[in-house]
């Protein structure tokens, strides 16, 4: 790579030949700013705010679009230069409503941080401002026109980061502003990328507008609890409650990545069927409410007068690992049974058999970002998996990377993709047959493949990438926010935590089937949903739940617990990525079910030892493989890092049951779903799975 | 969408007009002969313009929100385009726009009950050096007196 020499500001400075000059001025600590520059996304030079001074050039040029060349000498703070900004500023001024102590973005405005930047005191525009009422596009996006400064940051995250393309620009001059897609209204993923990578405050969002000040809330970084992917959404909290979620430090995985349920759906936590109290069967056959002592006490002593092999305890995908695995470990200990399970959405298991003896082939997220090839098959990735869509496409963007597809139906990676398959889910592997050729040319591949890949078809998958003779690496697709987790921690029939053999348990369907089972605990998850019956009909059924799901509707104890928002812990993505979650904020009469494994323990007289986060995941980190190498400094400041599962082969024909993902969309996300109401106002719902 | 054969021949020959891969050129023009034939730029025929140009539906609408001689809903069969700009005004462009208005009864973008006279105050349509100038649909009138403008919309009644 060619280097050239440079001089910004008078300090000499190298970069590589043809670089923006605006990002090498980044990378060496000064700022030149600008409105309509983006990062990762298509130069648009519509601003004029990066300007800046060159020698030997006839006038100022846009920094934005200007590669840099040797010799160069830059100044980008000169006086010519302050002129002009300010120049700039007073024009984006001209029609702007100056709304700034009603406006959303006022504390974290670009426009407004320019303007007291540069002092623009004073305008010569003595015009009467071009008043347009606002508009509102969907439940989630509002569009104020006058505020805007037509930078089209928004059509071109619409278009290029989220491959929807629903807003465009229309009009002219000061009449100009930003259309959606539908006339009137917008259809699209209502993911809120528009708003938050607004400069100013002309798009806002629908459950966060005129609620509070930026500056009043707490940011908390954590996990979205919605599906596998991990992305870090940052909290905004204030009086302990969520008021909206971004991720706009681009830190973690996704960058500043959300889609509709880790930006907005945060909103369940708030819902007004929320549990508070634990309930308890009384002699008429009612669920009432009763304190916790009463609760844990009559839990505690029916599961020491019921444990055995006929107890069956299903565990969750939303829970932490250190739930996950402590739920386990009491159940393999304390209860004596090895009936343990949990909804499986994907042959995970099965993967990590079928390369077993070779390392390196659990596909990272980032590796869907930098692979010269990729491979979905048996999956409508930008609905089920939106940020593992969203790093292919930009893979795409800015790599050219070859995409292929094998689905039923259409996909949105069509769109982006050198050849497209249409074939039946339970044909996948025939479609991916028909790619052999093309694939095999490449250097290069990541196949993502669905639940319609289980069982020995995920074995001859790997054994049709062994057969390219390329560098082929694998994700296969989960579900939920912690599925990865439970089914690294075990909760599985037959699989202790690290796919280790353990003796031979009931899977969740023979639990729910076998009417001698004596008792059922539940944790965080909904079996029954969709009318199934347990076949246990006298079965001690104790239920940790959210809500008052169908599974808890048939319990004889529920015990109210803390969703992902109100708990510490990690959890592990769908590429086996872990992360912190940070408690944003407190509960009201729920806890957290580490905490209610641990009342129950102790209830009980069993020792599990310190029934803490940290000191659980201590204990996980100490004992289950692939979780002994974790980089503790990566995870603790919030980043993700990548497990390593065994290597060797897994017993996974130990393991009996089903697989079956809950195909929800980018509207959809379980049981939680009805308790969203952002996710249920939507008009897009249930979106397109194969259409 | 079908369109007549004539406008079919126009369209196929304006698409060779531009180098490979810029055929999203000849939106413009399509756009401009189309509304002739189809009576207004229709979604429908946004999305058929779209489709061939390789665009989206939404980069069509961008662009005829943009240009004022594209318009989304029908115009009358005779459409009145009075040019107000500089070198119009400053010959009596702004005085011929409001007798226009006060003699059809219409205003900017209006079309007349009847469906036969629209009215449009236009921009600049290349014609300074007869200012002032008035287009109804493609017919030209260069310095365009006051009892020259009634002889013209009176003629459009008949």
């Amino acid at each position: 790579m060619a280097l050239v020499n440079v001089t910004i500001n008078g300090v000499p400075v190298q970069a590589e030949n043809g670089a923006l000059l605006i990002e090498v001025a980044r990378q060496n600590g000064i700022e030149i700013p600008a409105f309509c520059y983006y990062e990762g996304m298509s130069l648009q030079a519509a601003c004029r705010m990066c300007l800046v001074e060159v020698e030997k050039a006839p006038k100022l040029m846009a920094g934005c679009t200007l590669p840099v060349a040797e010799g160069m000498v830059v100044r980008t703070e000169s006086e010519p230069v302050v002129k002009a900004r300010k120049t700039t500023l007073e024009f984006l001024l001209s029609n702007h409503p100056l709304d700034c102590p009603v406006c959303d973005k006022g504390g974290e405005c670009e426009l407004q941080d320019m303007t007291f930047k540069y002092g623009v005191g004073e305008s010569r525009f003595t015009e009467v401002k071009q008043h347009v009422p606002e508009k509102q596009w969907s439940p989630v996006v509002f569009y104020d026109a006058p505020r805007c400064i037509l930078c089209y940051r928004c059509v071109r995250v619409c278009n290029e980061g989220m491959g929807v393309g629903a807003l465009g620009i229309s009009y002219r001059g000061v009449n100009a502003e930003i259309i959606p897609s539908h006339g009137d209204h917008l259809e699209c993923d209502e993911c809120g990328s528009c708003i938050d990578i607004c400069p100013v405050g002309s798009l806002t969002s629908g459950i966060y507008r005129y609620k509070t000040r930026p500056w009043e809330m707490e940011h908390v970084g954590t996990v979205c609890t919605h599906c596998s992917n991990g992305c870090k959404t940052t909290l905004g909290v204030r009086n302990n409650e969520i008021i909206r979620g971004n991720n706009r430090d681009k830190s973690g995985i996704n960058g500043e990545f959300l889609c509709v349920k880790g930006r907005y759906a945060f909103d369940f936590t708030q819902h007004p069927e929320r549990l508070q109290t634990p309930l308890v069967r009384n002699e008429a056959g009612e669920l009432e409410p009763a304190s916790w002592s009463r609760a844990l006490k009559l839990v505690a002593e029916k599961f020491k007068a019921l444990a055995g092999p006929d107890f069956g305890v299903i565990g969750s995908t939303r829970t932490t690992n250190e739930e996950n695995y402590l739920l386990q470990k009491f159940a393999r200990t304390a209860l004596g049974t090895h009936s343990i399970d949990h909804h499986r959405t994907g042959d995970v298991v099965t993967l990590i058999d079928a390369l077993s003896g070779k390392t390196g082939q659990l596909a990272a997220l980032e590796d869907l970002y930098t692979s010269k090839a990729v491979l979905v098959v048996a999956s409508d990735l930008a609905q089920q998996h939106p940020l593992l869509a969203g790093k292919i496409r930009a893979n795409f963007r800015h790599h050219k990377a070859a995409v292929y597809t094998v689905t039923p139906g259409p996909v949105r990676e069509d769109k982006i993709a050198r050849r497209s398959i249409r074939i039946a889910e339970a044909d996948s592997l025939a479609g991916v047959e028909q790619l052999r050729e093309a694939l095999a040319k490449e250097a290069e591949l990541v196949i993502v493949f669905g639940d319609a890949v289980q069982g020995d078809k995920v074995r001859q998958l790997v054994g049709f990438g062994e057969s390219l003779g390329i560098p082929v690496k694998y994700i296969a697709l989960v579900d939920y926010a912690n599925s990865r987790g439970a089914l690294d921690m075990g909760l599985l029939p037959g699989l202790a935590p690290g796919y280790h053999a353990a003796a031979p348990g009931r899977s969740l369907q023979q639990m729910l089937d076998d009417s001698s089972l004596a008792a059922l605990w539940v944790v965080g998850a909904n079996p029954l949903k969709g009318g199934r019956k347990l076949a246990a009909s006298g079965a001690f059924v104790v239920v940790q739940d959210l809500f008052l799901t169908e599974t808890a509707q048939c319990a004889d104890v529920v015990l109210p617990a803390a969703s992902a928002y109100e708990k510490n812990g990690t959890v592990t993505n769908v590429c086996g990525q872990v992360q912190r979650l940070k408690k944003g904020v407190e509960t009201v009469g729920a806890k957290t079910d580490l905490a209610i494994i641990g009342l129950l323990a102790r209830g009980m007289g069993v020792n599990l030892g310190k029934v803490d986060a940290d000191a659980v995941f201590a204990e996980i980190a100490a004992t289950v493989p692939g979780y002994n190498q974790l980089p503790m400094p990566v995870i603790l400041t919030g980043g993700a890092a990548q497990t390593h599962p065994v290597n060797g082969g897994v017993p996974a024909s130990l393991v009996p049951g089903l697989i079956a993902s809950a195909r929800d969309t980018l509207f959809t996300t379980g049981s939680l779903t009805r308790y969203s109401k952002i996710l249920n106002e939507v008009l897009e719902k249930p979106g397109a799975l194969y259409r | 969408m079908t369109f007549s054969p004539e406008l079919e021949a126009k369209f196929a020959d304006l698409i060779t007009h531009y180098p490979e891969g810029r055929q999203r050129a000849a939106l413009i023009p399509m756009l401009m002969f189309g509304q002739e034939e189809v009576g207004s730029i229709t979604n429908e025929f946004m999305a058929e313009v779209a489709r061939r140009l390789g665009l989206t539906p939404m980069q069509v609408d961008e662009v005829v929100g943009y240009y004022s001689m594209l318009h989304k809903k029908p115009m009358g069969k005779y459409h009145v385009q009075v040019c107000t700009n500089v070198a119009c005004m400053l010959r009596g462009g702004a005085e011929l726009y409001d007798q226009a208005c006060h003699k059809l009864g219409l205003g900017h973008k209006e079309v007349s009950a009847d469906g036969l006279v629209s009215l449009e105050e236009v921009e600049c349509m290349g014609a300074c050096s007869w200012a002032p100038a008035v287009q109804v649909n493609f017919d030209f009138h260069h310095e365009v007196t006051a009892d020259q403008l009634d002889t013209i919309l009176e003629g459009l009644k008949k």
